[in-house]
């Protein structure tokens, strides 16, 4: 590939913001822009994954700017890679970022800042994921928080500003003790470099490499929970949690589905980026002693979330709270960490490493097809919904397939994602792990409970779903087809042939665990 | 010929039509969706011819086929591989699933005839073969474990096809859930077994392990017990059985292969395939008794279902217990044999029901009588499958439930004498309800059926389902009667001819026994173990006898109560009595799961409290957040952009200071 293609990735939405900005008026050539924008950053990224050399392993399509802030006391460079893990998640973010601009096509209100703060959104979060120096990553990490709030609070629904808010002063909360931790890091004197990784071919040795023999300002497990923390309140993880259903129900579909799809996976990507890939070996503290309360918050994640789920009655809200259960798995991925056989410790991380891919496109398509359904039916209750599948038989299918990908049946994504990482961790933590796999069971209550209320049966008497409305309901057209499929083919293609993803990002953990 | 080639394409072939049938028949062929019946038809049938070759192949050559995994996942020490065990077992299961599901696939071309979703009904039919197929075929046990979801979610769209009935949607969903249940329990299995070694997941090296000695029979247990919860989910057993009489909510067709040849007998193969390893476990017994129990618990139950597919549905649960019970006292070759016969009387037994509602207009039996005139070839293939149920000389149900019985009397320990106790009074439970059936539906006076059925409900103000429609009494179709005619014939000689008593022409004494107990990985060649297993039975003239007069005196007390001129009367007093209102509520245990256990406890109390829990904690945060804007608002007089103020305050802190250095002698 050619140089600076990464680069190019990740600030192609935000050049096409300032394009449109300036130069663009008419609401439909805004749409097309955008679109065409992300469906080349679709392609771009796609690219990208395959063009992977999964030979030669490591970070790869580096561009790296040494003397980005040159000064002394903070010498931080531009660089960004993909290697092994974060390929799977460009991807991700490529397929979610064409999806979310395809979903955006009946936006009717503010076109222009609309689609402007939506292409700074995937730009940011392609940042994230690609940058290999902590300062650039808690840059890209924190930007994400301006369109964020944007488009929650501007074109969203329910109680937007609450949410948008809600949503704000968590991240800000977790990221204010992220910095403090990068911060305590590059201070310590042994380190005194800002880059995540090791690179050897550019002789770049990296903080994973440093801090094992440093003494560092603040004990090595402090540091840890600072950034633990931030993580956990990303992913989120039980108590940490309740912002997300808000922001998510409030949201409009697009950017839930961004939202769930890959903001949640920053969390994932840093816990087994920085916690795993710093405290190996830190002195007096590593990673290991501490994967305990991990697979204790993560087996209480999945449940507690999933038995919320039960309840929900609006259906946005519903698989709001099942993404913290499925999230939950993530985390019990991650706890894997805490054995003495590296192969298992591989096998689990993989496991994580894959189902923030899996969820990303499942949860992603069941959002979709979720603001579907209330675009034609005007209410997310599902108390009040019913009988829709005869009348809008296409959006019924693919909400099956999200719904049943979602409680992980098989030769669909989930279920391998699920059993990677429960096979791993059940070595190491059965019960936490015989505890979390009942949040399936859970799944399979919840989604069929659902599917039932709002597809099968007879339309119920009601005031806001009025006959008139169920009578004049259409199925989606073939254009909505585009988007679904961009998410459902993933979903397919994993469940079937798990091989195309787990090698790379296998190539990524192994370096990583080293 | 490629055999490997040949076994995949068993399975492809259903599964392509799958596709074919999902994606294209609708788009292209609009309102011809029959189309889809014919390319199931076609791939099943073919299917079905392969496997027959594949049969004689390795009942020739007496060879198995073991072939080479293709890597699914692999990840250091994480290696999942699909493969194909092409041993003794599997081909009995792949006849027996690819020649009912045949006949039913031909069945429903009639049966469905008229319906909107022919097209999707075929397509989950399609899954629903192919699944089954690959679940027999697994080589690896997490390859075994997709499959048997797959069959999970294909009986879960069958179930739920008319999906506009709440009914047929609760029904659905039960049946995945309670499943679910039992999966759960599977999966503890798969993940205990991982954890001894990696490499156990393939189950030739499972079959090498245990037979090395290298599974302790703790761990052996544990596993065991695991996939025998699985067992008892996919196969209906007490107590995860409530899913299966409410799946009749299905299309007849659906439920005749879901209790014949596919789904539940997946439980029953479970085992089967792990019997080298519930072998060293310490849990048959309680194999034994679950299945025992399950006979007759779910064979009272039929006593008194007015329902003749409910009626059947117990029965099915029933027999499964024969099979479970068999395989927990250590016939493996019976209880195969009994799969192997009662798939084809089942299937045979629900196309007849399917085809008297097609006349009659309800599936209530109350409303029914005097149909054997009406319609003569169901009545003699319900009335052969019906005794061949009962296990009567010489059909074909007799051979396979004698040898249970008589491998329970060989036993000579309490566990066998319990259970032979248990299996009779179920054969005795069973002939009752059978004939019982028979005599409500075939004989005394036409009852107005569907028509009256209505009347009836509408006069008690109850709601009309949507099965009960206007009667016309007329024989079925003949694509209806062929595949039970078939059906009937098959329960009537293939219990003997497969495994005869004496050497019969070219098939030998006790063929199918010694078939099925010729599994190398299974049994080593161990003689005692073979024999044990049911390899070379003796027949039990005794045990024959005494299940011949319970049976038949079964058929006398049906005769006795439902033919006599006064048998309204007493139906009516037998239903004051408190033990009918027990059966005819289940044990209550519908009540139990759904409205104590599932509403009362967990949605109302387990979910409820922790949803106000996580509103509250969620309160906190609010209140945080109240507190700050709070003590902001009061300080916030002292912005109020008046310079006097600004002064004030300078002032005072000026003040401050002062006082400060001059009581401390400094500020620090």
């Amino acid at each position: 590939m050619f140089d600076g293609i990464l680069s190019i990735t990740i600030f192609l939405p935000v050049i096409s913001a300032v394009i449109i900005l300036f130069f663009l008026k008419n609401n439909n050539s805004i749409r097309y822009f955008a679109n065409f924008t992300t469906g080349i950053v679709f392609i771009l990224s796609l690219l990208m994954f395959l063009n992977y050399d999964t030979e030669s392993s490591g970070f790869q399509m580096i561009d790296f700017f040494e003397a980005w802030i040159p000064f002394d006391y903070l010498r931080s460079s531009y660089i960004v890679g993909i290697d092994g893990l974060s390929a799977p998640l460009v991807l991700l973010t490529g397929i979610l970022g064409f999806v979310s601009t395809l979903a955006s096509f009946r936006v009717e209100k503010r076109v222009k800042e609309y689609h402007i703060w939506l292409l700074v959104l995937i730009s940011s979060v392609f940042g994230v994921f690609v940058s290999l120096d902590l300062l650039l990553f808690f840059i890209f990490f924190e930007f994400e928080l301006i369109p964020m709030y944007m488009l929650i609070s501007i074109w969203g629904s329910g109680r937007p500003n609450y949410s948008a808010m809600k949503f704000v002063l968590f991240t800000l909360f977790g990221g204010a003790l992220m910095l403090v931790a990068i911060l305590s890091i590059y201070m310590s004197a042994d380190v005194g470099t800002l880059i995540m990784v090791s690179i050897p071919e550019l002789n770049i040795v990296g903080i994973p490499d440093l801090i094992q023999y440093s003494d560092l300002l603040v004990p090595a497990s402090f540091i840890f929970l600072l950034f633990f923390i931030a993580f956990a309140i990303k992913l989120p993880s039980w108590p940490l949690h309740s912002w997300l259903p808000d922001a998510h129900t409030d949201a409009p579909t697009a950017v839930s589905v961004m939202l769930a799809g890959v903001l949640l996976k920053m969390a994932g990507y840093g816990l087994i980026r920085i916690n795993i890939g710093f405290f190996q070996n830190t002195k007096g503290f590593t990673v290991y002693d501490v994967s305990i309360f991990i697979s204790i918050i993560a087996a209480i994640s999945v449940v507690y979330g999933g038995i919320i789920t039960v309840r929900q009655t609006d259906m946005k809200r519903l698989i709001a709270f099942s993404s913290i259960s499925h999230m939950g798995f993530v985390m019990l991925g991650v706890s894997a960490i805490g054995t003495s056989s590296s192969n298992t410790s591989i096998a689990g991380i993989n496991g994580a490493a894959l189902q923030m891919f899996t969820h990303g496109t499942i949860t992603g398509l069941a959002f979709l097809m979720v603001g579907y359904t209330y675009e034609r039916t005007h209410t997310r209750h599902i108390p009040h919904l019913g009988g829709l599948w005869h009348k809008i038989p296409l959006i019924a299918v693919f909400f099956f397939i999200s719904g049943f990908a979602s409680l992980g049946l098989p030769m669909l994504s989930g279920f391998v994602s699920e059993i990677m990482i429960f096979l791993s961790t059940f070595t190491i933590w059965p019960i936490a792990t015989i505890i979390s796999a009942f949040g399936v069971v859970l799944a399979a209550g919840y989604i069929l409970w659902m599917i039932q209320r709002i597809f099968f049966g007879v339309k119920p008497p009601d005031e806001i779903f009025s006959d008139e409305i169920y009578n004049q309901i259409e199925d989606v057209k073939k254009i909505d087809l585009l988007p679904i499929l961009l998410l459902t083919i993933p979903v397919f293609l994993v469940g079937i042939w798990p091989s195309f993803l787990t090698e790379i990002i296998n190539l990524g953990v192994e370096g990583i665990l080293r | 010929m490629n055999f490997e080639f040949l076994s995949y394409l068993v399975i492809l072939l259903p599964l392509s039509s799958f596709i074919i049938n999902g994606l294209f028949i609708r788009k292209f062929f609009g309102s011809a969706a029959i189309y889809a019946g014919y390319i199931t038809i076609c791939s099943i049938f073919f299917s079905f011819i392969i496997s027959l070759i594949l049969l004689i192949q390795i009942i020739v050559n007496s060879e198995q086929f073991i072939f080479d995994p293709i890597s699914w996942i692999s990840i250091s020490h994480l290696y999942i591989s699909f493969g194909i065990i092409l041993d003794n077992l599997t081909i009995v299961m792949m006849v027996v699933i690819t020649s009912v599901s045949l006949l039913v696939q031909i069945y429903g071309l009639s049966y469905m005839h008229g319906d909107k979703s022919l097209n999707r009904y075929y397509t989950y039919m399609s899954l629903f073969t192919a699944s089954m197929l690959g679940l027999v075929l697994s080589k690896n046990i997490v390859q075994l474990f997709v499959f048997w979801e797959l069959v999970g979610v294909s009986s879960y769209m069958l179930i739920g096809f008319w999906m506009n009935r709440p009914s047929a949607a609760n029904a659905a969903k039960k049946a995945f859930i309670m499943t679910r249940f039992g999966d759960f329990g599977f999966l503890f299995g798969i993940l205990y077994l991982f954890s001894l070694n990696p490499a156990y997941l393939d189950i030739n090296i499972l079959y090498n392990a245990v037979n090395n000695g290298e599974i302790s029979s703790y761990s052996a247990s544990i596993i065991s017990a695991g996939f025998l919860i699985g067992a008892i989910g996919k196969s209906a057993q007490f107590p995860l059985h409530t899913w299966l009489p409410d799946a009749m909510e299905g299309p007849t067709s659906v439920s005749a292969l879901i209790h014949s040849a596919t789904m539940v007998t997946a439980g029953i193969f479970l085992i089967a395939r792990f019997f080298p390893l519930f072998d060293v476990s310490n849990i048959m017994i309680y194999v034994a008794l679950i299945g025992a129990v399950t006979s007759v618990f779910a064979a009272s139950m039929g006593l008194v279902a007015d329902d003749i597919k409910k009626v059947l549905a117990y029965s099915t649960v029933s027999q499964l217990g024969y099979m479970m019970f068999a395989l927990g006292i250590g016939a493996y070759a019976p209880a195969i044999f009994h799969l192997f016969t009662h798939a084809f009387f089942k299937a045979c037994l629900f196309l007849g029901a399917g085809s008297i509602h097609h006349a009659s207009g309800t599936f209530n039996m109350k409303y029914m009588g005097g149909m054997r005139k009406v319609m003569p070839i169901t009545y003699i293939t319900m009335m052969v499958s019906s005794l061949s149920l009962a296990g009567l000389f010489p059909l074909s149900g007799f051979w396979s439930k004698d040898e249970i019985l008589a491998h329970a009397a060989h036993q000579e320990n309490i566990l066998g004498y319990v259970v032979l106790i248990l299996g009779l009074i179920a054969a005795f439970m069973t002939a009752f309800y059978m004939f019982r059936a028979i005599f409500l539906v075939f004989h005394g006076d036409w009852k107005g059926g569907g028509e009256s059925e209505k009347k009836d409900l509408i006069k008690n103000q109850q709601s009309v389902h949507p099965t009960v429609v206007k009667p016309h009494l007329e024989e079925s179709p003949k694509f209806m009667i062929y595949p039970m005619l078939i059906l009937a014939g098959l329960a009537i000689m293939i219990g003997f001819i497969v495994n005869p008593l004496i050497d019969l022409f070219f098939i030998e004494k006790h063929a199918f026994a010694h078939f099925i107990t010729d599994n190398y990985e299974v049994f080593y060649g161990d003689k005692t173990k073979i024999y044990k297993a049911g390899g070379s039975p003796k027949f039990d003239l005794l045990i024959a006898l005494i299940s011949s007069i319970i049976a038949i005196s079964g058929i006398l007390l049906a005769y006795a109560i439902y033919i006599k001129p006064n048998r309204i009367s007493i139906h009516k007093n037998i239903s004051r009595g408190i033990i009918y209102k027990i059966l005819n509520n289940k044990y209550y245990l519908d009540y139990l799961y759904e409205d104590v256990i599932i509403r009362k406890l967990f949605y109302k109390k387990l979910s409820g409290v922790l949803r106000w829990f996580d509103e509250n904690t969620d309160n906190i945060n609010v209140q945080i957040s109240t507190m700050v804007t709070r003590f902001s608002r009061s300080i916030l007089f002292l912005q109020n952009g008046q310079t006097q103020v600004y002064v004030y305050g300078m002032f005072i802190g000026i003040l401050v200071l002062f006082l400060l250095f001059y009581l401390r002698g400094g500020l620090i």
